[in-house]
């Protein structure tokens, strides 16, 4: 025993020599990633900056290294001052609708995907390959290729400047159906023949068994389809003129579009509107993210 | 406990392919019955048509007194432990053991009255509460056959459950299996692919091949008087001495040997005899040319040719033999007689 404990603690010492060596490889990876990060980052810095000093300032000098003192006043116009004529389009109420919209496209889009592909993989459907081909398709075909034909359904349905307007058609598409088709062709034949004989009707084993095993696959979906919602731009602007309905991508356009009038643009606050943007689907990814991975790469079950 | 009936089963797929040909047997109450065969024999086929999961195309398979050809897996009063344990992996032991109960309405009180009972029975108390990805291999094992008992069904079907496990652990599982199933008393039907497991676990083995079932019997008759030379080569390892020889008025010719035989026949036959059957013996009619030397231990396997043809021998550890010739004898009455075309049993 002695002996051997004697051994370990001379490897102790000779392995750690008071001297470290650098590591050059190391030194050259970390940079390469700082630098990347900052770039990404500038624009950002710059939106901040931009939105920190008068909107007199930003015309004068354009970008500068100075930070201003309006970033209160700012934030404060963004959240709550209305904008256009019905003053109805807050940057709160933006913000909700952006909410809604990403969250309910996601959403949605899970649930309609989960169960088409539920029905193609375990039912004996007669032209169930078909059908998914079909399905598929729709990859080839998104929103904005299908525009006008979208505009007009939605239109005739009387669902312009609703809710239901901005996220039923998004929700059309193929993507979330074929990745939960790809999982539950994974899931062991056995699990379902087990649960066959433990008497879980099509229902219950939907919900009790495929739903729990889908949770990291879900949570990876939910990241795609909320940022993908939320970042939706086309639709929204021909879907929507009532100013209460906008979302935050949208409306921060309107409040630029002064431009055309006489009045200097209020950079100040679209610049932090466009920064209030980014932080939800950042923060989704970041706590996500981990459940992010696992879906899409963890294969045992 | 039910007595299983089949009666004229036939399998044929929609592609046309006939997986199992009509085949008829009984299962008693209370039996333990191997199915056992080479891979695409058919007999999973025939265990998953028992369970429900595959359709029957033809003929009437009878649970107890039910004909169950159209009742759902769930009803049909049975259990079945899989190959790769199909556990299911978000849900704890307990949780496992106890969705089939639940799915029936069982009461929470008798449901843990049930999985406390399954559990002790398995020794599974200190991981009710583990998932299954942190079991080893042969308590996955154990809460397979946990959820199969608890649900006290009429019939247990196993679909190779052994075979995922490493060869220790397989053979204590055999045991396992088996004094449970004694215990219990339920009748049960075992799908393997190894015929030491099909030997050592059954009551009674139904050997098949290509679709079609090639003997049914205890372990002993399969063994000593297989029903064909499919049998005597798959069963035993080794596997049973199969030659070409001639048959004559209760002798049977052989490498320029007359031996006796109990079955009278004429004309060209195969001839089986297992490697313990043939014995060294200086006095031994068959010249036997021993090229290898197989050191197993507890005994030794010779191979070599006697003319042309190649035989396998198995000698205790204590028989001095070397290679080179060996004259040998064969025990009386250990010679089966096979037709020399079809192969089935004289």
């Amino acid at each position: 025993m002695s002996d051997i404990s004697a051994d370990t603690l001379a490897t102790d010492r000779s392995s750690a020599p008071p001297k470290r060596r650098i590591k050059w490889s190391t030194v050259v990876d970390h940079s390469v990633l700082i630098v990347g990060s900052l770039f990404m980052l500038l624009p950002l810095v710059v939106l901040i900056q931009m939105s920190s000093v008068p909107d007199v300032e930003v015309i004068k000098t354009g970008p500068s290294l100075q930070i201003g003192d309006q970033l209160d006043d700012n934030f404060n116009k963004a959240m709550f001052q209305a904008s256009g004529f019905s003053g109805e389009n807050t940057g709160t109420s933006m913000l909700i609708n952006s909410f809604i919209l990403g969250i309910g496209f996601a959403v949605g889009k899970i649930i309609i995907g989960m169960m088409a592909a539920y029905a193609i993989v375990y039912f004996r459907l007669r032209f169930a390959t078909l059908a998914f081909w079909i399905i598929f398709t729709t990859l080839l075909l998104p929103l904005e290729v299908r525009i006008l034909p979208s505009y007009e359904v939605v239109q005739s349905l009387g669902m312009l400047n609703t809710y239901q307007g901005l996220i039923v058609p998004l929700i059309a598409s193929a993507t979330a159906t074929f990745f939960f088709r790809q999982f539950f062709r994974s899931v062991p034949e056995e699990l379902v023949e087990a649960a066959r004989i433990d008497g879980a009707g099509p229902v219950k084993f939907f919900i009790d068994i495929l739903v729990p095993l889908s949770q990291t696959m879900i949570a990876a979906m939910f990241i795609i389809m909320f940022v993908f919602g939320w970042n939706q731009y086309l639709w929204p602007t021909m879907i929507t003129t009532d100013e209460d309905m906008f979302t935050l991508v949208r409306g921060i356009k309107q409040i630029t579009q002064d431009l055309e009038g006489t009045n200097i643009p209020e950079y100040g606050r679209a610049n932090l509107l466009a920064i209030i943007a980014i932080i939800p689907p950042v923060f989704v990814v970041i706590f996500f993210q981990s459940w992010f991975v696992k879906g899409l790469t963890e294969s045992d079950k | 406990m039910a007595q299983v009936t089949l009666s004229g089963i036939r399998k044929v797929y929609p592609n046309g392919f006939q997986a199992l040909t009509t085949t008829s047997f009984d299962i008693p109450d209370g039996e333990f019955t191997v199915l056992v065969g080479p891979s695409g024999c058919g007999k999973s086929t025939l265990l998953r048509m028992v369970a429900g999961l595959e359709d029957i195309t033809e003929g009437e398979l009878r649970i107890g007194d039910r004909v169950v050809n159209d009742v759902d897996p769930a009803d049909r009063d049975i259990a079945m432990v899989f190959q790769n344990y199909a556990l299911y992996p978000h849900m704890t032991v307990r949780k496992n053991i106890a969705y089939g109960l639940k799915n029936r309405g069982t009461s929470a009180e008798d449901i843990a009255k049930k999985v406390a009972q399954a559990s002790d029975m398995l020794g599974l108390d200190d991981y009710l509460d583990r998932k299954p990805s942190q079991l080893s291999g042969g308590q996955r094992q154990r809460v397979a056959m946990g959820r199969a008992i608890v649900r006290d069904p009429a019939l247990f079907l196993f679909d190779e459950p052994l075979s995922n496990l490493d060869a220790k652990l397989r053979n204590q599982m055999r045991i396992e299996i088996k004094a449970l199933q004694r215990r219990l008393g339920v009748t049960s039907i075992y799908v393997t692919h190894d015929q030491v497991e099909a030997m050592t676990m059954a009551d009674r083995i139904i050997v098949m091949n290509g679709g079609k079932v090639e003997q049914i019997g205890t372990p002993a008759e399969v063994y000593h008087a297989p029903a064909s030379t499919f049998v005597a080569s798959f069963m035993g390892a080794p596997p049973m001495n199969l030659v070409p020889a001639h048959a004559v008025a209760g002798m049977v010719r052989f490498a320029k040997t007359s031996l006796a035989v109990e079955t009278h026949t004429d004309g060209p036959v195969t001839m089986g005899i297992r490697p313990e059957d043939l014995i060294p013996d200086t006095s031994g009619p068959l010249p036997f040319d021993v090229q290898i030397i197989e050191e197993l231990g507890a005994h030794r396997l010779l191979h070599g040719v006697v003319g042309d043809e190649k035989l396998t021998v198995h000698v205790g550890k204590d028989t001095d033999v070397g290679t080179g010739p060996v004259p040998l004898s064969v025990k009386p009455g250990a010679i089966s007689l096979f037709h020399h075309e079809t192969g089935t049993r004289l």
